[in-house]
């Protein structure tokens, strides 16, 4: 382990530009972009999609995606310019001097060789040590990386490790030959809320412990802040601000940066309802002969308002979903919508039944048909449900786009012209189309930055006050349940822990599970990382 | 763009929106692109597509027409010569890219109905349709698709009708895997899942949900499959039970032929030896030509990218 903590500069960009070539142009993506970073520390980037955080966290290893070039400027590095050096060159200090942290750590594995032998893999290619060394190393990380059962661990293959546990191996392969640079790309945005907080603080120390320098990519605001010691905010391409990280979450100077951090200022007044839309009553449910999914679970939603349904993966949120739409039939219990008993199978809903229920998923990537244009998404339940035809369907369609903030130059666009947001605003207007009674929201803004996340929300709000649909509101973030709900149900392991109001969820007591998932919730402040671990010794 | 409003509207987010173009113009952008191979395999389709529409046109003779003078000699009045009853040989190998090509696609297209079809209806049912089809797709698959044709054809007669039903059937099989299997990854997609929800009719998942996801895929296949039952046809018909004469046909016309090869002695009898070798290349030339073609399809619609352009 480093004793003297060297803190000379590592790695400086300077004024990069990199380019992407789609549709026969050369876009740019990067514009010019100066970086600086020192020897065991921690720079966050943030910024929204399509801000070029990725894109610039890759060039500082010298490495462009296929399809993208630099057009200007240099990366220095112990000298010399990476961006001038050849593929061979570049090639010996990737997996030595750099290494990455993708995401998705589950994509990143290959599934056929066990974790041990993939966490050593770099090293052992660029001949650092001999794999029996490099392996006891290994296991050292293992342990400095709190996984359990450390020697044995490695042993695994990836599918019997838990995500938590594989985004810390993934760690540890990127420590295995001591890099002088991290890259974290967003590496626990895919993770559970109580996981991600153990996967932050083993990140953290063990970039402390080894001062390494690292680039930590994210665009949650209150994770940055826990991890980095600088902060960079990028936008279009361009760097907007860039300070140490108290001074940029006490002062922010530009007004980007300050509408970034006042988000999450929408909170729905809760209104009690009495009358009942849906009931669903001792619903156990399981995937083909599996374990039982939902146990014995019971949900009222009110006429009107919103249930949100929160819990971690695996808890039977989305399992509640499919039940309710009929996608996947209970074994026990029973859905009554609207006073009436339906039945569990989807095929034998007639398509009135169908019509009152909508549904808005996750990922408007895959919930839109590629090849269908914004028109045929739309306009397809005004031809099902309410037969328009001509003209009167081309005016629903432009009223609906209105509805959502659109306009008709949208009409004729594919999905994948669309951004993330534009996407889920089309699929919003979907089930707007059939004019329901009530829409379930799985996750629908998850996958959104920030900023764009609270334009969804406002305009859920918004239609449910002028339309008076319900919602059932499935999520994870308890940011947004506090933006939106009135009523919250709190899921863990396919059964209900708690239901009620918001006021009575988020005010104590909590049954244990709660207050673990509370807790988990990172927060704004700098030091909240490290009170939040004090409590759980 | 100005980084310094940070008032938010939906409609200002930014996406990649492409530039408009017309289907001409898309299809300009790519062709420029295309290698020689691409170029080459496109100019002989072509060039056989349009012997096959203006067969009438262009031939000097009529398709069954018989002159006095059998294997007559390369000459000016017959280009290249006439076979054992006197009939022109140019002219019938030109109907024969009419008729062999003609026939190759109707099977094909028949064999693409059914296949991609019933490929479909197994990916979003599953269960026991799947599991019966897929079984008797099996069954199928394991009697060689030659032998099995021949056996048909006997049985009920080498009509025209007759050989594209049968091929179409036997060459569906295959159409089926691919389609079952490519069908398979868009009908777990979230979209089609939403289609079941409205209450969307099989007929509509199939057609407008999922068919134009798997195009590309289906269609370098359809060159693929029409290759090889074009192929199929000739050697059924050089085996006597293909395409029935007087039709003009490349297989048949190498069975009718192939026994001068034994007259050619020394390279002054080089025409003995080309008259079966026309017919032979007329396939091969094709079938590479073809190929040619599906092959930088397949390039431009896998995804890859040059990365060094």
């Amino acid at each position: 382990m480093n004793t003297n903590k060297d803190k000379s500069t590592l790695l400086e960009m300077k004024n990069i530009s990199i380019e992407g070539f789609s549709d026969e142009i050369w876009h740019p993506i990067i514009n010019g972009i100066d970086l600086k970073i020192n020897r065991g520390e921690v720079l966050g980037l943030i910024g929204e999609s399509g801000a070029g955080k990725s894109t610039l966290g890759l060039a500082a290893m010298g490495f462009v995606r296929a399809g993208c070039r630099f057009t200007g400027g240099s990366v220095l590095f112990g000298g010399k310019d990476l961006t001038k050096m050849n593929e061979v060159e570049k090639r010996k200090l990737w997996g030595t001097k750099f290494s990455y942290v993708a995401q998705s750590a589950a994509a990143a594995f290959n599934p056929a060789h066990r974790l041990i032998k993939q966490t050593i893999e770099a090293s052992v290619s660029h001949k650092i040590g001999k794999s029996e060394d490099l392996e006891k190393e290994a296991i050292q990380l293992y342990k400095e990386m709190q996984l359990p059962d450390p020697e044995e661990i490695g042993e695994r293959y990836p599918h019997q490790v838990s995500g938590g546990q594989l985004q810390r191996t993934m760690t540890a392969m990127a420590m295995s030959s001591k890099p002088d640079l991290i890259i974290f790309d967003e590496p626990t945005t895919a993770l559970d809320v109580t996981t991600q907080v153990n996967v932050l603080a083993t990140i953290r120390n063990i970039v402390k412990e080894h001062n390494t320098a690292a680039i930590y990519i994210t665009h949650d605001l209150a994770v940055v802040a826990q991890m980095a010691d600088r902060i960079q905010v990028l936008r279009y391409g361009n760097t907007i601000e860039e300070s140490e990280t108290n001074k940029m979450l006490k002062s922010p100077k530009e007004n980007y940066t300050k509408s970034l951090w006042a988000v999450r200022s929408i909170k729905k007044k809760e209104k009690k309802a009495e009358d009942k839309i849906l009931s669903i009553k001792n619903v156990d449910a399981s995937y083909g002969s599996g374990p039982k999914v939902l146990q014995n679970v019971n949900i009222d939603v009110p006429e009107g308002g919103t249930v949100a349904i929160v819990g971690e993966s695996g808890s039977g949120k989305s399992t509640t979903a499919r039940v309710i739409t009929g996608l996947l039939p209970p074994q026990k219990g029973e859905i009554i919508f609207n006073g009436k008993l339906m039945t569990s199978n989807l095929a034998d809903r007639s398509k009135e039944d169908l019509r009152q229920i909508q549904m808005i998923y996750q990922s408007p990537d895959t919930s839109m048909n590629p090849r269908h244009t914004v028109m045929d998404i739309i306009g397809r339940p005004l031809e099902f449900y309410h037969n328009l035809k001509g003209k009167a369907y081309t005016e629903r369609v432009t009223e609906l786009l209105k509805m959502i903030e659109l306009d008709e130059s949208f009409i004729d666009r594919l999905p994948s012209e669309l951004s993330g947001g534009q996407k889920q605003r089309i699929c919003i207007a979907r089930a707007l189309a059939a004019e329901p009674d009530l829409i379930i929201c799985d996750e629908v803004t998850s996958a959104l930055d920030q900023i764009v996340q609270e334009g969804i929300l406002k305009l859920l709000l918004r239609l449910q006050k002028e339309l008076n649909i319900t919602y059932i509101f499935i999520t994870h973030d308890i940011a947004t349940v506090k933006a939106i709900s009135d009523e919250v149900v709190v899921m863990h392991n396919g059964l209900v822990v708690e239901q009620g109001m918001k006021s009575e969820i988020f005010s104590p007591p909590h049954p244990d599970y709660t207050k673990l998932l509370l807790s988990s919730v990172p927060e704004m402040d700098p030091k909240w990382l490290t009170n939040i671990l004090l409590q759980q010794k | 763009m100005s980084i310094s409003n940070n008032q938010y509207t939906a409609k200002d987010e930014v996406a990649s929106v492409f530039v408009k173009r017309t289907f001409l113009q898309r299809s300009w952008i790519t062709l420029k692109k295309a290698p020689f191979t691409a170029w080459l395999g496109m100019t002989i389709v072509l060039f056989y597509v349009f012997v096959a529409i203006f067969a009438p046109l262009i031939a000097p003779y009529g398709e069954a027409e018989i002159f006095k003078i059998p294997y007559a000699p390369w000459n000016e009045t017959h280009v290249f010569g006439t076979d054992r009853l006197g009939r022109d040989i140019l002219t019938r190998l030109i109907y024969g890219a009419r008729n062999t090509m003609g026939i190759a696609v109707l099977t094909t297209l028949l064999a693409f109905i059914i296949g991609g079809g019933l490929g479909l209806l197994s990916a979003i049912l599953r269960g026991w349709v799947d599991q019966l089809l897929a079984r008797f797709v099996d069954v199928l698959m394991a009697i060689p698709s030659l032998i099995f044709a021949l056996m048909l054809l006997s049985i009920f007669g080498s009509t025209a009708l007759n050989l594209i039903i049968i091929i179409a059937i036997l060459d569906s099989t295959r159409v089926y895997r691919l389609s079952r299997a490519v069908g398979m990854n868009i009908a777990v997609m979230e979209y089609v899942e939403a289609a079941k929800l409205r209450g969307e009719k099989i007929g509509w998942i199939m057609v407008r949900e999922i068919l134009p996801n798997i195009l590309p895929p289906l269609v370098a296949e359809f060159g693929l499959r029409f290759c090889y039952v074009f192929l199929m046809i000739a050697s059924l018909s050089f085996l006597g039970v293909g395409i029935q004469p007087p039709t003009a046909d490349w297989g048949s016309m190498v069975r009718e032929t192939g026994e001068l090869i034994q007259f050619a002695y020394s390279f002054a009898d080089y025409q003995f030896f080309l008259i079966p070798i026309l017919p032979a290349a007329a396939i091969g030339i094709l079938t590479i030509g073809v190929n040619f073609v599906v092959d930088w399809f397949l390039y431009l619609t896998s995804g890859l990218k040059d990365e060094h352009k």
